[in-house]
């Protein structure tokens, strides 16, 4: 028997080097596993997979479930390869413990992305990394759900290995207790079958055994022609519980005994709580305590709507560090001077724009902006916490279970054995309980440890929740193109404003031999963070919006236009020819219509959409259809593809017809959904996806939608009114003289906020 | 002491007498005094409808009710719909495969079902009239198509 055990995850091949430290898993560690989250009669055959006495197997997937899926389509690409019986296969949470981090999976995923180096790190792992090293070692300690990667990263690199090598085990079980050759046996539907004495065992009676046994360093995984059970869209597992109520969301946490909490943070990001006079609410029913944190008072109470009620009667001053008079025209007027002045050049190939300027060559130009936005997840965000006796216990959401358990024992200031976290459901995320983004977290754990025994629930109103976000950037972009006498692009310069780094999304795939890209560094005290699509959210829009320009610069139609720079880019091609052929692209419209289109490529996957609009005589624009069209290599789950897409349209739309956190006195704004409001039913168009089968490795399906929409939209507006919007969003934004706009049937008054 | 009274609540068939205050909001007492969680907090001030229940039959945000307006009247929750199993929107809800993070969608089911008892083949202009209710995630177009789908028969 052996005494240590290669971790599977550390077979990958070439990427063995990758675990070094992390390549073998001492076989304490599933005695561990065992002992953290199996059940009785249940066993740990590896790290992901559980198969219990009776034949039931449980994945146990290291990411949250925000509602993407992945809690059906990581278990399927598992049990392909286990050769599972679909009915037996049921899914958990990973416990928030180093022994079930994706760490290894991530980083090999990390670094086969395209265009990867230690310096380009995906912004929405951004908040993981040591960032004086850029440590590839960060990433060991990883749950993270974000950028898109679950599949791509955990499916490709994780499940599917961790499938076969149990499959392997249980086979190899199987062998040993029949004396015959393994390569005799084969599996099927939950059991070893040994075809020629006509003998099986079911996975459950072996289960025991194959978990004494090392997995295989390289186990073999089916090729794509015998999948029976990935590429098919089998009922989503997390569904049912979702449509009774009885989906527990981390707002829902019980633990006997709690107390609630409501908070109110500095208005003015970094501002410090000077003095608060609680002297008015301490005797009211319920309150338990007044609590004063470094940026925020907080109300301790036996209720949340008696702690809410008393800390809206607070009146805490607060220090806002200079910070106070700043608002969205002083930040704008900050980025267009920084735009204008020296700027860091990122990358360039030839030579750009400026020096293309040349006799009988034209040359373009145009400004675009993107505003800051919220996640507005509808579960606001929130955590319990019980600081006892040196220990802590946090149950809340959070897109890294496992960082948000580093991260509450830095706050509190003790080692990772005394914090347990409770990795719940979110009621939505987007991004905004990514690494790095955890004021909830920071807030629960340091209210708790002030009044230590009890667990208290601390629940951000949405008010709270909106003004104290970690936003989607404000983005100005300039974008100039030099064209040849037929309009073809032979010269592409993109500066942009950025809080962050310069970003690989700004590439385009178009054919163009000139092309240079330089940032302009912001910096503010609002603080950014990766909302869904990040980087890809801004450069959608302007590359998209440019490109539709230059199109009509050259008077050609904007698909014949596209699809000549795509010669190169066949999977580009080909889902702008799919969504512009479903769409009736080229058919005439009615007057006041218009058709647009946008492609994008982001996390391994590319979306084209055609949004189909209307413009009435009032100004007032109806977006009748969108038609989407996704190559997103291999879907693993065709209708979660589509789900996604969907979602990501609406999700865009939004953004793109009303989306703007604006900054008035350091502060936001915005408080709630009448000033931060979103697409309803009534808004939202016809949605048609459709998936092209390209074969190549599975891409992302959450974030992909998002980038194309406000492109498509806008060009569509274009096509409707030869109005060029260039600012999002429109809400506000006159298309037409309209004294009074009158709503369409879904419509949306643009000139409305 | 005994346990103070003040507010009698009548919450999916069942009478509780609870010790809170008449301005305490229906959506609280709903969720922590009686214990219900699918009924959901989203905005508190009745713009999303995450915190939707039925007040004598009506589709109404709980968030902004006071509990103490509600007495003697029928309160029914997302609870109270599945006492029996899923009803019949609930059920197109998992054929059509509708929710995402499903935080929204206990509020949009009691919304929709409300609407369907009063009026059970709503055109799309009904819809976008009746069901206001907020999904960050988008599962609009699948709403729709259920809804659809439901009105068919």
């Amino acid at each position: 028997m052996p005494s240590r055990r290669v971790i599977i995850l550390g077979g990958l091949g070439a990427a063995g080097s990758l675990v070094v430290g992390y390549a073998v898993w001492p076989s304490d560690r599933l005695a561990r596993a065992d002992k953290l989250a199996a059940k009785p009669g249940e066993r740990f055959v590896n790290n992901w997979i559980k198969i219990a006495t009776d034949g039931r197997i449980t994945i146990v997937v290291p990411h949250c479930d925000m509602g993407t899926g992945i809690y059906t389509a990581l278990p399927q690409m598992a049990a392909e390869e286990l050769d599972a019986d679909w009915s037996t296969v049921h899914v958990e949470a990973a416990p928030s413990d180093p022994l079930f981090a994706n760490g290894p999976v991530a980083e090999q995923f990390v670094l086969s992305q395209r265009h990867m180096t230690r310096e380009r790190i995906p912004a929405f792992l951004r908040g993981t990394i040591d960032n004086s090293f850029r440590a590839v070692a960060a990433f060991m300690d990883l749950q993270t759900t974000g950028g898109s990667s679950a599949v791509r990263g955990t499916g490709v690199y994780g499940m599917r290995l961790a499938g076969a090598a149990a499959r392997e085990m249980l086979i190899k079980a199987a062998a040993v207790r029949w004396n015959v050759p393994s390569d005799e046996c084969s599996t099927r539907s939950n059991r070893v079958l040994h075809a020629s004495s006509a003998r099986s065992f079911g996975y459950g009676e072996l289960a025991a055994e194959a978990a004494m046994y090392s997995p295989p360093s390289n186990p073999k995984v089916k090729s794509r022609r015998d999948y029976t059970l990935v590429g098919t869209s089998v009922p989503r597992i997390d569904i049912p519980n979702k449509v009774n109520g009885t989906t527990h969301y981390g707002i829902d946490v019980v633990v006997p005994g709690m107390a609630y909490a409501a908070i109110k943070i500095s208005p003015v990001f970094g501002g410090t709580l000077v003095s608060v006079d609680d002297s008015a609410v301490r005797h009211k029913r319920g309150i338990i305590k007044t609590v004063r944190l470094d940026d925020a008072v907080v109300v301790i109470a036996d209720r949340f709507w008696r702690a809410r009620d008393a800390a809206d009667l607070l009146k805490p001053i607060f220090d806002d560090k200079g910070n106070g008079r700043v608002t969205t025209a002083s930040m704008s007027e900050q980025r267009k001077i920084a735009l204008y002045g020296d700027l860091k050049s990122d990358c360039k190939t030839g030579f750009g724009a400026d020096a293309a300027q040349q006799p009988g060559r034209r040359s373009f130009e145009a400004i675009y902006q993107v505003p800051y936005l919220a996640h507005a997840p509808m579960e606001p965000v929130n955590a319990t916490a019980l600081y006892k006796n040196g220990t802590l216990e946090v149950w809340a959401g959070a897109q890294d279970g496992l960082g948000a358990r580093a991260y509450c024992a830095k706050t509190a200031n003790l080692p990772m054995e005394k914090v347990t976290f409770h990795l719940q459901p979110i009621g939505g995320a987007f991004g905004r309980s990514l690494p790095g983004q955890w004021n909830y977290l920071a807030h629960a754990v340091k209210t708790a440890m002030a009044l230590p025994e009890i667990p208290i629930k601390l629940i951000y109103t949405r008010e709270q929740d909106l003004q104290h976000d970690y936003y989607r950037p404000n983005v100005l972009s300039r974008m100039r193109a030099a064209l040849d006498s037929k309009g073809v692009p032979f010269a592409w310069s993109h500066d942009y404003t950025t809080d962050n780094n310069a970003s690989t999304l700004a590439y385009i795939p178009y054919d163009i031999p000139n092309q240079e890209y330089r940032t302009a560094q912001i910096k503010t005290h609002i603080p950014t963070g990766a909302w869904r699509s990040v980087e890809a959210s801004w450069h959608g829009f302007f590359v998209e919006s440019f490109i539709d320009e230059l199109a009509h610069q050259a008077q050609a139609d904007p698909v014949a236009y596209r699809l000549a720079l795509l010669a190169k880019h066949p999977r580009h091609c080909e889902v702008v020819k799919t969504a512009a052929r479903l769409a009736n692209w080229g058919t005439p419209l009615p007057p006041r219509l218009g058709r647009g289109i946008a492609v994008f490529e982001c996390f391994d996957s590319i979306v084209a959409h055609v949004a189909e609009v209307e413009v009435s005589s009032q100004g007032t624009l109806a977006v009748h259809r969108v038609v989407s069209a996704i190559d997103c290599g291999m879907a693993v789950h065709p209708d979660g593809v589509r789900a996604q897409i969907e979602g990501g349209v609406v999700f865009g739309l939004s953004a793109a017809l009303f989306g703007a956190i604006t900054i008035e006195q350091g502060a936001i704004a915005q408080s709630n959904f009448p000033e931060y409001d979103m697409v309803r039913l009534a808004q939202c168009p016809e949605i048609e996806v459709h998936i092209v089968e390209s074969g190549a490795v599975p891409g992302g399906a959450g974030e992909p939608g998002v980038p194309p929409l406000a492109a498509a939209l806008t060009n569509a507006v274009f096509a409707a009114t030869g109005m060029r919007i260039r600012q999002l969003p429109l809400a506000g934004q006159s298309l037409l003289p309209a004294p009074e706009p009158l709503p369409l049937r879904r419509g949306v008054a643009v000139s409305e906020p | 002491m005994g346990v103070r009274v003040s507010v009698k609540l009548k919450v999916n068939g069942i009478s509780h007498e609870l010790d809170v205050e008449e301005d305490a909001p229906l959506l609280w007492v709903i969720r922590d005094e009686i214990g219900l969680k699918g009924t959901k907090f989203g905005c508190g001030i009745a713009r999303c409808g995450a915190c939707t229940v039925h007040v004598d039959g009506k589709p109404m945000r709980s968030c902004q009710i006071p509990a103490g307006s509600v007495q003697n009247t029928e309160i029914r929750t997302i609870e109270g719909l599945s006492a029996h199993g899923y009803t019949r929107i609930q059920q197109a809800w998992i054929d059509h495969q509708v929710p995402q993070c499903g935080y929204c969608q206990s509020g949009m089911i009691m919304a929709v079902t409300a609407l369907l008892e009063s009026n059970p083949a709503p055109t799309d202009d009904d819809l976008s009239t009746a069901i206001t209710n907020i999904c960050r995630c988008g599962t609009f177009p699948r709403i729709r198509a259920a809804i659809r789908a439901l009105a068919q028969g």
